[in-house]
């Protein structure tokens, strides 16, 4: 069964950390990827850039109308995706609260749709 | 409803929490387990009033619901079926008509345990959580729920259709914690039972005299928790601090209705049975030797139980099993319950200087019972004045009209 694991986080949080607590998190995302890998479960993974570089589109009446930023203004922002695939819920869970944001932000976690012709 | 009707009621109830348990693991499929459990209980409704009970009705109605299911699948089949569910078909066939013919399938108590889990899961939201445990293991119909809990059959059917294909879309597992995670799953169960008791044991004071169902089902459904974990304490506790606090129901509402407190109950109304029944599963869990908050709040309801008139009240031991409760959850409603405590067992200035540090939190300045417990404490000391003041806060906070009625009853009585 597999499940994306959304990363939500306050970039302005990060903006904030010195170089060394990055370099800190950033080894933690590391380990982490690589535990995931070895245990077999990992299908992906994307990192994001933040939402200053996000373009939002939307197309009305054929035509096709970018705008700048993110889709919602909020307190936390998608940040990046785990795709996993494991037994259930439950090992989802346990592989989620491990990712180094989950202390600060938010994991969601959403199966994904099994549709066999996509 | 004849009296055979109320028997086979009886039966159906006891055993369809169990039987739902197995089936949805045999099928692995909660809404075709709930739909073929309704199917064998229709053919029981029959054959039974003819010819009588079978042997094991369990095991009877789990191998006709299988059976029951196969013909679903088998008519969905030809229909429209999911790749799953033509599988999940083609695999009941094989069984029910492989070697081994048509087997008898049993409930087993793992089951039930597995589907509390499951329908406490923390995934899903605590009225989801409550909802499902009370239609699946407590075998309630939506319109019982929905008049238990006065919220509209709409709304619990949609909360229910929705907790079912959560669990099987997100996959929640079928399955018994293991060690390391029971213990926190428990307490998710055990906060779903005690809030399904509070719901019944406060609402009796609120005229719904109906949702004392909701106690005897609590009841019902800790009875068996405790009795498929019988290592764990917690179950225990929980069982006897309802038990314990369900023996003081006659005696809490007066005969015109109004609330009476504890001090002022009754205490030949207290269901002494129920009392001692109590006290000795607090002391069993006791023994285990691993104390939680449900064993220590059974604790305290068994010393109040114990004491022959409130004046009787060891009030020193309360306060110590307070002090112990504060350090599970420390949470204001437990501090001020402490300094009731501390009122009787020193004295009600000591209870008044322990509510002023409450009061500078303002946690509690909309909770009656805060209110109350300090107008009580002025009372004791002879400062009328004082109490009605804090009568008079604790009016618009009132939780409902026996507390309301109490509430004025107590102010135009100091006023005089």
């Amino acid at each position: 069964m597999k499940y994306a694991l959304l990363i939500y986080a306050a970039e302005k949080d990060w903006a904030k950390k010195s170089n060394e607590e990055q370099g800190r998190v950033y080894n933690e995302y590391m380990a982490y990827t690589v535990e995931l890998k070895k245990s077999g479960r990992l299908v992906s993974c994307e990192p994001l850039d933040p939402t200053s570089t996000a373009t939002t589109i939307r197309v009305r009446n054929g035509k096709t109308v970018p705008t700048d930023g993110p889709f919602a203004d909020t307190k936390e922002q998608l940040g990046g995706i785990y795709v996993v695939d494991v037994k259930d819920l439950n090992e989802a869970i346990a592989w989620a609260s491990k990712i180094p944001d989950a202390r600060t932000g938010s994991i969601e976690i959403r199966p994904l749709m099994n549709v066999p012709e996509m | 409803m004849s009296e055979a009707a109320h028997a086979l009621d009886r039966i159906f109830r006891a055993e369809s929490g169990p039987v739902l348990a197995t089936l949805i693991r045999v099928l692995g499929d909660f809404q075709l387990a709930e739909d073929a459990l309704q199917d064998a209980l229709a053919v029981a409704l029959e054959t039974w009033s003819k010819n009588g009970l079978p042997a094991s009705p369990g095991a009877w109605l789990t191998t006709t619901a299988r059976r029951k299911a196969v013909d679903r699948l088998r008519h969905l089949r030809i229909v429209e079926a999911t790749s799953s569910e033509l599988a999940l078909s083609i695999r009941l066939d094989q069984e029910a008509y492989g070697a081994l013919g048509e087997f008898e399938v049993s409930p087993v108590p793992d089951d039930q345990l597995r589907l509390i889990f499951t329908c406490c899961h923390p995934a899903l939201s605590r009225e989801a959580q409550i909802a499902l445990t009370l239609r699946t293991l407590g075998g309630l119909s939506i319109a019982e729920i929905a008049h238990a809990f006065l919220i509209n059959e709409a709304t619990i059917a949609q909360r229910v259709a929705r907790a079912k294909q959560k669990i099987a879309r997100a996959r929640i597992p079928y399955e018994i914690p293991d060690r390391e995670s029971l213990g926190p799953r428990l307490d998710a169960v055990l906060s779903v039972l005690y809030l399904v008791f509070n719901e019944g044991y406060l609402a009796t004071s609120r005229g719904h005299l109906v949702r004392s169902d909701l106690v005897a089902d609590a009841l019902r459904l800790a009875r068996g928790l405790s009795a498929l974990l019988p290592d764990e304490p917690e179950p225990l506790g929980l069982l006897a601090l309802m038990l314990l606090h369900d023996s003081r129901r006659e005696a809490r509402v007066s005969d015109e209705g109004d609330l009476v407190l504890l001090e002022d109950q009754d205490r030949s109304k207290w269901k002494r049975p129920q009392i001692q029944e109590g006290v000795q599963l607090v002391e069993q869990a006791l023994r285990m030797g691993r104390p939680g908050p449900y064993q220590v709040q059974s604790a305290i309801a068994a010393v109040h139980a114990e004491a022959a008139t409130a004046g009787e009240t060891d009030w020193r031991q309360i306060a110590v099993l307070y002090d112990q409760l504060l350090r599970y959850e420390r949470t204001p409603v437990i501090e001020l319950n402490r300094a009731v405590a501390i009122s009787y067992a020193a004295t009600p200035v000591e209870g008044l200087r322990l509510l002023k540090g409450i009061e500078r939190t303002g946690a509690l300045e909309q909770y009656a019972p805060f209110h109350l417990a300090r107008a009580d404490m002025f009372r004791r000391l002879g400062l009328n004045d004082d109490a009605r003041e804090c009568y008079r806060r604790a009016l618009p906070f009132a939780q409902n009209d026996q507390v309301r009625r109490f509430i004025e009853k107590r102010l135009h009585g100091e006023a005089r």
